[in-house]
């Protein structure tokens, strides 16, 4: 789909036309520099992709260095593909955050902030044990059984246990569109993105 | 955070409100939109804290409804109040006078500061 790479700035809220208090995350969407441009043809496939935020020289390898030397720009920090756009866009080319305006909705992906090992409660929504008398103790949020015993005398893959969480790709469906302010490359959507201030997004209409 | 208070200028309402802090006593005149009609209702009461930055500050009043407290929130930048009185100025020592809850009567009462 088409789209853009942003980043994430903060939330706040705004007050809508009605008087609604609407919680609102602000984005730094674009702009970004066309870095290559696939074609059937060539690829097997048509898109565009996009990269984001310069990189430092000194931080980047020479493959980068060239294949963005090409669309007349530095190496970029982030990079993504993007296709079914309205328009035909060239190598080094600048899309903005103009491209949102009159959309309503858009989706946005980002990486989900990092909450380290955690347990079956927090990480899978486990009820734990409700109670902490009749003479229970030190177990209230522990997972109960694993499954039964001499038959299947294992543990089924997949079971929910505690383990890492968070730190995953996100996509976040159908966000409304609040604001697009082009002279800072804003947009503004209700409600909540994935990641943390500063995380990198892939905006998508 | 220089980009979001950039949008907060962006969405920002000038208001006259007077300047009012914990301990106050102010009237907030409220629009509430029934159907289509809207009427303005007042609330009086003592401000008890102040809170939030920028567009998102509230501020919360309390008053005493017969014998049973009323607590009301309201976001300094809604486009439902309609004006802000200030009818007392009290002389509290902290900035959050949540001791207020627990006093009732004649040890409810907040001394009156004459301000400057």
């Amino acid at each position: 789909m088409a789209g853009l790479l942003g980043k994430k700035v903060g939330m706040t809220s705004i007050f809508s036309a009605e008087g609604k208090n609407v919680p609102c995350t602000v984005i730094e969407a674009g702009p970004c520099v066309v870095t290559q441009v696939k074609t059937v043809d060539k690829d097997g496939y048509s898109a565009i992709q996009l990269g984001y935020v310069d990189k430092k020289e000194k931080r980047s390898n020479k493959a980068e260095i060239g294949h963005n030397k090409k669309a007349g720009t530095l190496p970029k920090n982030k990079v993504a593909e993007f296709s079914e756009f309205k328009e035909d866009y060239q190598l080094g080319d600048v899309l903005t955050v103009d491209l949102f305006k009159g959309d309503l909705w858009v989706d946005i992906t980002g990486v989900s902030k990092g909450k380290g090992f955690q347990g079956v409660v927090k990480r899978h929504g486990f009820a734990g044990v409700n109670d902490a008398t009749h003479g229970q103790h030190n177990r209230l949020r522990a997972p109960g059984s694993l499954g039964a015993s001499s038959y299947p005398s294992r543990v089924f893959k997949g079971m929910r246990m505690a383990g890492r969480m968070g730190g995953d790709r996100v996509k976040m469906l159908s966000l409304r569109v609040m604001k697009v302010i082009p002279e800072s490359n804003l947009l503004l959507v209700k409600g909540s993105v994935p990641g943390p201030k500063g995380g990198y997004l892939i905006i998508e209409k | 955070m220089d980009l979001l208070k950039l949008v907060e200028k962006e969405f920002a309402t000038e208001n006259d409100y007077p300047k009012f802090s914990a301990g106050d006593t102010i009237t907030v005149h409220y629009k509430i939109i029934e159907g289509n009609k809207e009427r303005i209702q007042q609330f009086r009461g003592t401000v008890i804290q102040k809170k939030g930055a920028g567009i998102t500050k509230t501020f919360t009043v309390r008053k005493m409804s017969g014998n049973v407290g009323v607590e009301r929130i309201f976001p300094e930048n809604s486009p439902f109040i309609d004006k802000i009185e200030r009818n007392k100025s009290g002389k509290v020592r902290r900035a959050r006078i949540f001791y207020l809850r627990e006093l009732t009567g004649k040890k409810a009462r907040i001394k009156e500061q004459v301000r400057r």
